[in-house]
């Protein structure tokens, strides 16, 4: 946690550093625009952090650990999958939820499979998915990114 | 006159949380204090590199326009035209239904069906704010594993996709409602 706020700091004071030495204005700018965007995302964030500390005292670990650990198998990947397949959560906000559940005993591929479903496949943009690409279009890449999210979380499972 | 209402109203769930939080200790009510010390935690968590995180998209805005990148995509194929496009969805921010309409744009400007959906890939798990949020919460292997894992398969599915819906395709302007 704090080697997080260590180097987020460390790069953010840098790249401060450097822009103020090229251009004053620009810096002061692009800070302003930083902080105006992390106003914007705090109220919903700080919503979904409360929702998940509550969420998480009801859900005991053994069962994250039993339906999306290690040895969940093809359970904890197809769950993972469908959850992220309907739910539109912003992606801002899914972190903290994918880093709970880390937390609390699920699986590297099982959360790679329920982050790269959250992005890439959605059943409740579909709808407005197949007005710009037509029927077809719009629903082979869903298929198609559904697989490739089962396959990515199979090796990042793999390799971690 | 500024409006205070909007604000406040914003926060209204923190404010009532907050408030049963304090009860709760006042009361000892077991429940809601593990509910505030996980809210704590959390909240520590994000605290401390969020902001940081926002204050590099902010100058990022700034020093590198992503109209500059957009000026140059267009016909290109092959792997220049690929790598610009993949370089366009990582200056981008939003959820990916807000790539849609950048994909009329792409397809109006001449790129090939392959590189819209290589695009859409990209823009959905490669954008340099959301990789700076994963590295925070997932860890740095975490998402180097998982973009350089994606990376060939979203060029796979741009190609696939390609051959499937044949020339025919095209992205239809939808009118915002």
């Amino acid at each position: 946690m704090l080697t997080n706020a260590v180097i987020f700091g460390l790069v953010a004071g840098f790249a401060v550093l450097i822009s103020l030495l090229l251009d004053r204005k620009k810096t002061v700018q692009g800070v302003k625009k930083g902080v105006k965007m992390f106003l914007g995302i705090a109220p919903p964030f700080l919503n979904i952090l409360i929702l998940v500390s509550i969420v998480l005292f009801f859900i005991p670990p053994e069962l994250i650990v039993q339906y999306l650990g290690s040895g969940s198998g093809s359970t904890g990947f197809f769950v993972a999958a469908v959850v992220g397949s309907i739910t539109l959560i912003p992606g801002f906000i899914s972190y903290p939820i994918a880093g709970a559940l880390i937390d609390k005993g699920a699986s590297y591929g099982v959360v790679a499979v329920f982050m790269t479903t959250l992005m890439m496949v959605g059943i409740v943009t579909l709808p407005l998915e197949i007005k710009y690409f037509g029927k077809k279009a719009a629903i082979l890449r869903n298929l198609l990114n559904f697989f490739a999210a089962l396959i990515i979380g199979l090796f990042v499972g793999l390799m971690m | 006159m500024k409006d205070f209402r909007r604000p406040i109203k914003q926060y209204i769930w923190l404010i009532l949380f907050l408030s049963a939080s304090m009860l709760s200790f006042v009361f000892g009510f077991n429940p809601g204090i593990s509910i505030s010390f996980n809210f704590w935690d959390f909240f520590v968590e994000m605290i401390t590199f969020i902001p940081f995180l926002f204050i590099l998209i902010g100058l990022f805005d700034v020093w590198f326009p992503k109209e500059i990148i957009e000026k140059h995509i267009g016909k290109e194929s092959g792997v220049k035209g690929i790598f610009l496009v993949i370089l366009l969805a990582m200056f981008q921010a939003g959820p990916l239904y807000g790539a849609f309409p950048v994909a009329y744009i792409l397809f109006k400007k001449g790129s090939s069906i392959r590189n819209i959906f290589i695009y859409l890939g990209a823009f959905s798990s490669m954008k340099i704010p959301m990789l700076g949020i994963e590295i925070g919460y997932l860890g740095v292997e975490f998402t180097f594993l998982r973009t350089i894992i994606s990376l060939p398969l979203f060029i796979l599915i741009g190609y696939i996709m390609e051959k499937l819906v044949g020339k025919s395709f095209e992205v239809k302007e939808v009118e915002p409602t």
